[in-house]
């Protein structure tokens, strides 16, 4: 362990902690305001790998000292990733997801089930998990109904799990309870709230 | 050695982890349309009741290239209006105008702007009481009762004493809509003359209320319906005249005494979109008789001196009649 801390010298963060945090959040919020709609994200940032730049800026633009984070298996096991995230943010990383009020997924396609997070109560639905899942590429193959669009939308993202979903028609089922997506990957974000009915084609 | 530096506040007054822990609410409130989500809300350099939840809203979204436009009661010119637009322009330093075409970001206090609003642009309401039901149940617990099981039966008990009482829905401003299907949300005190702006409206609305600390919102294209019976539908306000000053109809209007001998004229009460039709060549039947307008006061002057500035002559607002209850109303 004293081996890895020697060498973990975080990689820096915001370049403007205030202006770059504002411009992702800005990012953050209008992607799930729009659901499906890619906002991009322009920090300049270089954290450890597996670990995007997108996904990297979404934690230190809304995570601190007041929201553990979850990371998933593949993060998890990279050292440099949670001592880069705790440099910056404060956060504490835990490892049962139930506490967390963000989750990091950086492999989508084993992806842990939603009903191991945080689901929010009936009398405070706010308090749910907010997973920032990493993605390679933005793309179209599934329709997006719900508030935030005009009609319906095209959207698709790459990698995704399987069953991606049925999973989000049962989270959508679950309203106003539910976990919300930020998709994060190409330069860009996009929202998936728990609002939004996600169907194939 | 170079001189001390100049007392300077944080980008838009509040700190880093404030601005993030009010961001994350504003993502609940956007996830969950018109749930209002509970936030540590601080203590502001003004009172409660002036806009300390708009206020803080707004800080923790505005960046450095966004034009922000403040209104009170659709005035730009208002204490209020000209006291919030100052200190953002002295504690972030940005853009302000009062055209509500050029601003990103509009804090508003009871009104809508009349000017139909863009996707790109964030609608931040002032909210002093955001629990719809709170005068109906004043305990917080049992509210949030009614609203996790979507029991909304006492607001359309409230609803229908109106009618048993008055023949029709007495209720002119905070007048309860349904977000989305599910929640049913206070739109903060406007006249509900513009609870049809806020249907499948292309802007972001956001609603904060500082004193009672709740974040809540409405994404764009978000259905919002204003409650109602089969037999005594939703009907907003109508005026027997056009604006006294630029003819122009279908706008929710002000009444402006003139005299203590009963002389009066209803004006727009969106003093931009009054402004631009006069600009346009638009004249009312009082555009004449009426005092010169005053062009607008120099920004900023509410942060700077402090001096309390009053409206111009013939500005002046009648807000008695229980805001939004305008004396030159025809009911329906």
């Amino acid at each position: 362990m004293s081996a890895q801390r020697a060498e973990t010298v975080p990689a820096k963060g915001f370049d403007d902690p205030v202006f770059d945090g504002q411009a992702t959040f800005r990012a953050a919020m209008w992607a799930l305001a729009r659901p499906g709609r890619v906002e991009a994200v322009s920090a300049a940032l270089e954290p450890p790998a597996p670990l995007s730049r997108e996904a990297a800026a979404l934690v230190l633009a809304l995570c601190d000292y007041e929201t553990p984070l979850w990371l998933d298996a593949r993060l998890a096991g990279v050292p440099a990733v949670a001592a880069f995230l705790r440099f910056h943010t404060g956060a504490a990383i835990v490892e049962d997801p139930r506490e967390a009020r963000f989750a990091l997924v950086t492999d989508p396609r084993e992806m842990p089930d939603f009903r191991v997070f945080a689901q929010g109560a009936p009398d405070y639905p706010d308090a749910s998990a907010t997973l920032i899942v990493q993605v390679e590429a933005f793309g179209d193959g599934l329709t997006l109904e719900g508030p935030g669009i005009e009609g319906r939308a095209a959207f698709g993202a790459a990698p995704l799990p399987a069953d991606f979903v049925p999973r989000m028609a049962a989270n959508r089922a679950l309203f106003p309870l539910g976990v919300d997506l930020l998709l994060a990957g190409a330069g860009g974000v996009a929202g998936l709230p728990r609002s939004v009915t996600v169907k194939e084609g | 050695m170079s001189a001390m530096p100049a007392i300077t506040y944080n980008f838009a007054y509040l700190d880093e982890q404030t601005k993030r822990m009010i961001r994350r609410a504003i993502l609940k409130a956007i996830a969950v349309p018109g749930y209002q989500v509970p936030f540590a809300a601080r203590e502001m350099p003004m009172p409660y009741g002036w806009g300390t939840g708009g206020v803080q809203v707004t800080a923790a979204v505005l960046g450095r290239d966004d034009v922000l436009k403040v209104i009170d009661q659709g005035a730009d010119d208002t204490t209020n209006a000209v006291a919030i637009r100052g200190f953002f322009e002295k504690t972030a330093r940005v853009a302000t105008t009062t055209s509500t075409r050029e601003a990103t970001v509009i804090q508003t206090r009871h009104r809508v702007p009349e000017t139909p609003l863009r996707e790109d642009q964030i609608l931040v309401y002032q909210v002093p009481i955001p629990e719809p039901l709170r005068f109906l149940e004043p305990r917080e617990t049992e509210t949030r009762q009614l609203h996790a099981l979507a029991e909304y039966g006492l607001m359309h008990v409230k609803l229908y004493e109106d009618i048993a009482r008055h023949g029709h829905i007495a209720t002119t401003y905070a007048y309860p809509v349904e977000v989305a299907g599910r929640y049913v949300m206070d739109p903060s005190p406007i006249p509900k003359f513009d609870n049809p702006k806020m249907d499948d409206c292309p802007a972001l609305q956001l609603f904060g209320a500082g004193r009672e600390k709740r974040i809540y919102a409405i994404p764009p294209h978000t259905k919002v319906r204003s409650l109602d019976f089969e037999d005594h539908p939703f009907r907003v306000q109508r005026f027997a005249k056009p604006c006294a000053l630029c003819a122009a109809t279908g706008v929710y209007l002000d009444e402006v005494i003139l005299d203590d001998k009963g002389g009066r004229m209803f004006v727009c009460s969106d003093t931009d979109y009054c402004n631009t039709r006069q600009e346009e060549g638009h004249r009312g039947e009082m555009s004449g008789a009426s005092p010169s307008r005053q062009p607008f006061p120099p920004r900023g002057e509410g942060a700077e001196g402090g001096a309390l500035h009053l409206s111009p002559p013939g500005r002046d607002r009648s807000e008695a009649a229980g805001e939004g209850a305008s004396g030159g109303e025809v009911r329906p």
